[in-house]
């Protein structure tokens, strides 16, 4: 049995990375009773992980959390949101409580995660997402010493190779799959983000050293119990390299699944929100990523914004549309830089896992051509990740559109389901006993 | 404009659909199925998947005795990913007036021919340790069993293809008139023989029939292998009032093969939009709580909702419409369609065709509603 | 510089620096997280807890996520059953 709690507030943010750290600052500051609810030990979400104590935070981030403080905006921590059982309710589960926390404005800020590819061997221990392995050495993860073959696509992969090589791992290549020409390009238009840039220079500064290749991919891993090697391809030649880890992430998909529950449209996989940051849902807004991938300069505007206009504060919001627009068209641009090749459909082997909570592989999946169908036959999404892994993989491979959201939107202990914060007459048991 | 190019056209790829056509295609005959979504997609792929014989009517007990049977040989012939389990069912007693119902069906059962034995309450704690102490015993039916729906739909129907009968995927069904169907792309399909296998939506295609909609919720959690060995079913609906109008909950859980295990029952009248119901889910997992209080503590995976199709005698239509020459009815089974869709089909094929059925088929016919009926 | 503390993966003491999640000290010990349905050693893959490779028993919980989970001393870490 777990403790119970219930909490009230004029403004809850889901989230608790930049984007919702933005809202609830602006929200409070202005005096409205906020929250903020994440299910990490502490805030920062995926960009700003606080590493183990001691360690760095990034500057900017230590500006915001002074200002969470000092707005005495509640932070919960520790819990994650599963249901929506009545309008302006949420519960959020912690490791020995659920909690009822209602609201009067809602700012949805669940950010996003990596995306997976499927290639043979892909499942062996060792092989981790780009972010994920960061995630894991900001978590105590020993790497000193190790190699590392980072590989994958988007800007995450160059941040995470310095992050590695800075904390002592020997990175020997990074595989870029984008083309040159588009990353040139990119490159360009990077003049317009003098902040972008000068993040880019570091970046090149801390990099250098590391092999960096466009065009090239991981078509395989190697090991059984652990990870030995990988075998990248490189403008049509194979290569083996050793390694002890394998850092690999296709960009990022946006967390839209409670958006989607809460009923806010969705729009090309993305939570369709108007000038305000406001979703199709009046009183919800979503702020960052899971509006479209944009990075933690347009994380921290839209939180802003919505924060703001969560908080009735309209003319403030109304000021910060034009800095919003130039890191949307930045947005734009991303997008389009590290846009999948096609040959990363054909990495799978039929023998290949593509749901690895159920472990399906891809042989069984080819004889569906609807999501629904595989899933209902061969189990596939039907794991407890509820296809987060698998649903944007399979969306690739087949152009499969996953089915709507249900709670738990995030599995959550038996008990916690039957939490109703509504006092009904209870219904009578059992006529006939079979279901 | 097609022609008359099949023998029969059956409205429903659902287990009941996908076993009609099989056997169908197993006489000999020119079979298409229509379903506006995939194999399996409605109340097959919501439900439980209990193989189970009843004893709540001579009439009920008779069709899922004998279709429990075609399961059973039918069984050597599954593939793994229908996931048969031979796991009984323990129907659990939870006080001395429900022991009383366990000597009532034991005895019940027993003149039939149907395994079963008593246990009390120390027996019923070894059979199944996680349930609470204090209980007064069960009933333990050891054949029966529990399975995987949408699976075992799709053996149906590929079989059913291997012997030529044709699929068609995707497009509703908009109208069913003599001797063919309308879909909602304007094409139609002539046969012989229309059947409606439609499930809870069969009464929207044939009005008139008695079919309504009763919801349900099910809960499914991680793997918990050795959790659960049985299916578990409450005998409590005698403390309730009996009533076919009221909203309900009922302690039922399955052992998947997989370890996960299947947390059910409720039934809701009227409810049409298919959004899981906050209240009913509540008093579901708190009467499976009172039950299995080691359930509050696992993982719930998925929440999902249903539709049963039920009629007001509790048995389904299974026969000629009444008021159509070529319209037959294969619906209205409420919580036992995948027990009783093996014996659904022979049953309907034996009337078309003409031949011997293995059982009475009186208490199924749809014409015995024309007298019977009135508004519950 | 940091403390370490200490818990128990399938009944080996392994050390881990404070603030280290039950991942970090199951992958210090050399073994997988937990093996799939079809037998197959996993460990984590998405480091923030949505991905469900890195599941473990933790103090008696089975399906734990580890990478969501920070050590605490003498924490019971089983990753065989």
């Amino acid at each position: 049995m777990n403790k119970y709690s219930r909490e009230r507030f004029d403004v809850l943010v889901v989230g608790g990375g930049p984007a919702g750290v933005a809202a609830a600052v602006c929200a409070a500051e202005n005096g409205a009773h906020v929250g903020i609810v994440d299910e990490n030990p502490n805030l920062g979400g995926q960009i700003w992980r606080a590493g183990l104590p001691g360690g760095d935070h990034s500057a900017g981030a230590s500006n915001w959390y002074a200002r969470v403080r000092a707005a005495r905006v509640s932070v919960l921590c520790g819990k994650r949101v599963f249901h929506q059982p009545d309008a302006g309710i949420l519960l959020a589960e912690g490791a020995d409580d659920v909690c009822e926390l209602s609201y009067r404005s809602l700012v949805l800020a669940t950010g996003a995660r990596e995306r997976f590819l499927p290639f043979p061997g892909w499942t062996v221990p060792n092989v981790m997402g780009a972010g994920g392995l960061q995630a894991m050495v900001k978590s105590g993860l020993p790497i000193q010493g190790k190699r590392v073959v980072v590989a994958g696509t988007g800007p995450l992969l160059l941040a995470v190779a310095a992050y590695l090589q800075e904390h002592g791992a020997e990175v020997p290549i990074i595989c870029e799959q984008a083309p040159w020409t588009k990353l040139a390009r990119f490159g360009i238009a990077m003049v317009r983000y003098p902040g972008k840039i000068t993040q880019g220079l570091k970046l090149r500064r801390n990099i250098s050293g590391i092999r960096l290749v466009m065009n090239s991919w991981v078509i395989a891993a190697h090991g059984e119990q652990v990870l030995l090697s990988v075998t990248i391809s490189h403008a049509g030649t194979l290569e083996q390299i050793k390694c002890d880890y394998l850092a690999c992430g296709f960009h990022l998909v946006p967390n839209t699944e409670l958006p989607a529950l809460l009923g806010c449209r969705i729009r090309c996989g993305y939570v369709q929100v108007d000038d305000f940051q406001q979703t199709s849902v009046k009183g919800t807004f979503c702020a960052g990523e899971p509006t479209g991938i944009g990075g933690v300069e347009l994380s921290l505007l839209e939180g802003q914004i919505a924060g703001l206009a969560a908080s009735g504060q309209d003319s403030g919001a109304r000021a910060i549309f034009g800095e919003r627009e130039k890191f949307r068209r930045f947005a734009r641009t991303l997008d389009d830089t590290f846009c999948l090749r096609s040959e990363l459909r054909s990495l799978a082997s039929p023998e290949t896992l593509i749901c690895r909570c159920e472990d399906v592989p891809y042989s069984r999946l080819q004889e569906h051509t609807s999501w629904r169908a595989a899933k209902l036959h061969t189990r596939c999404g039907m794991g407890p990740c509820q296809g987060r892994i698998c649903g944007p993989a399979t969306q690739f491979l087949f152009k499969w559109n996953p089915d709507s959201v249900r709670p738990p939107v995030f599995p959550a202990r038996v008990e916690n389901l039957a939490v109703s914060p509504v006092d009904e007459p209870p219904i009578p048991a059992a006529t006939g006993g079979l279901q | 404009m097609g022609k008359a190019a099949y023998d029969v056209v059956i409205v429903g790829a659902g287990i009941v659909g996908a076993a009609c056509a099989d056997a169908f295609a197993k006489r000999g005959m020119h079979v298409v199925v229509v379903d506006r979504d995939v194999v399996g997609s409605g109340a097959t792929a919501a439900g439980m998947g209990h193989i189970v014989v009843m004893d709540d009517s001579d009439a009920q007990f008779a069709l899922t005795q004998y279709s429990q049977r075609l399961w059973q040989e039918l069984r050597p012939h599954l593939p793994a990913d229908v996931e048969y389990e031979e796991a009984g069912t323990i129907w659990v007693a939870a006080d001395d007036e429900e022991m009383g119902e366990v000597i009532r069906k034991k005895d019940y059962y027993e003149r039939r021919g149907v395994g079963s034995q008593i246990l009390d309450a120390s027996q019923l704690q070894t059979k199944e340790p996680n349930l609470r102490d204090g209980l007064a015993g069960g009933l333990l039916v050891p054949r029966d069993g529990v399975l995987y729906p949408p699976c075992a739909a799709r053996f149906l129907m590929n079989r059913a293809q291997q012997r030529g009968a044709k699929l068609k995927l995707g497009s509703a069904v908009t109208q069913i008139v003599e001797g063919r169907v309308r879909l909602s792309d304007d094409q139609e399909v002539a046969g012989e023989v229309v059947v409606n296998a439609a499930g809870a939506n069969a009464s929207e295609l044939t009005p008139g029939i008695e079919i309504k909609k009763r919801k349900g919720h099910l809960v499914i959690t991680d793997r918990y292998p050795g959790f659960l060995r049985h299916q578990l079913v409450e005998l409590g609906y005698l403390k309730s009032a009996h009533s076919v109008a009221q909203d309900s909950v009922a302690f039922n859980v399955q052992p998947r093969r997989t370890g996960q295990i299947l947390i059910g029952s409720s039934r809701q009248y009227g409810a049409e939009h298919n959004e899981v119901d906050q209240a009913m889910l509540g008093e579901m997992v708190r009467r499976a709580e009172q039950y299995m209080p080691g359930l509050g503590a696992m993982s719930a995976v998925r929440v999902w909702t249903g539709f049963r199709a039920a009629t007001p005698d509790k048995l389904p239509l299974i026969g000629p419409c009444p008021g159509y020459n070529s319209l037959f009815l294969a619906t209205g089974h409420e919580g036992l369609g995948i027990t009783t869709s093996l014996a659904t089909a022979r049953i309907l094929v034996d009337q078309v065709t003409g031949a011997k059925p293995e059982i009475p088929i009186a208490p199924y016919l749809p014409s015995r509603t024309v007298k019977e009926f009135a508004h519950v | 510089m940091s403390s370490s503390i200490a818990v128990r993966v399938n009944g080996a003491m392994v050390s881990v620096p404070e603030g280290a999640t039950v991942a970090v000290a199951i992958s210090m010990a050399g073994q997988p997280c937990r093996t799939s349905v079809t037998g197959e050693p996993r460990g984590p893959l998405c480091g923030m807890g949505i991905c469900f490779e890195c599941r473990a028993i933790v103090n008696g919980i089975h399906h734990s996520r580890s990478c969501q989970i920070q050590c605490v001393p003498d924490m019971e870490v089983r990753t065989d059953e």
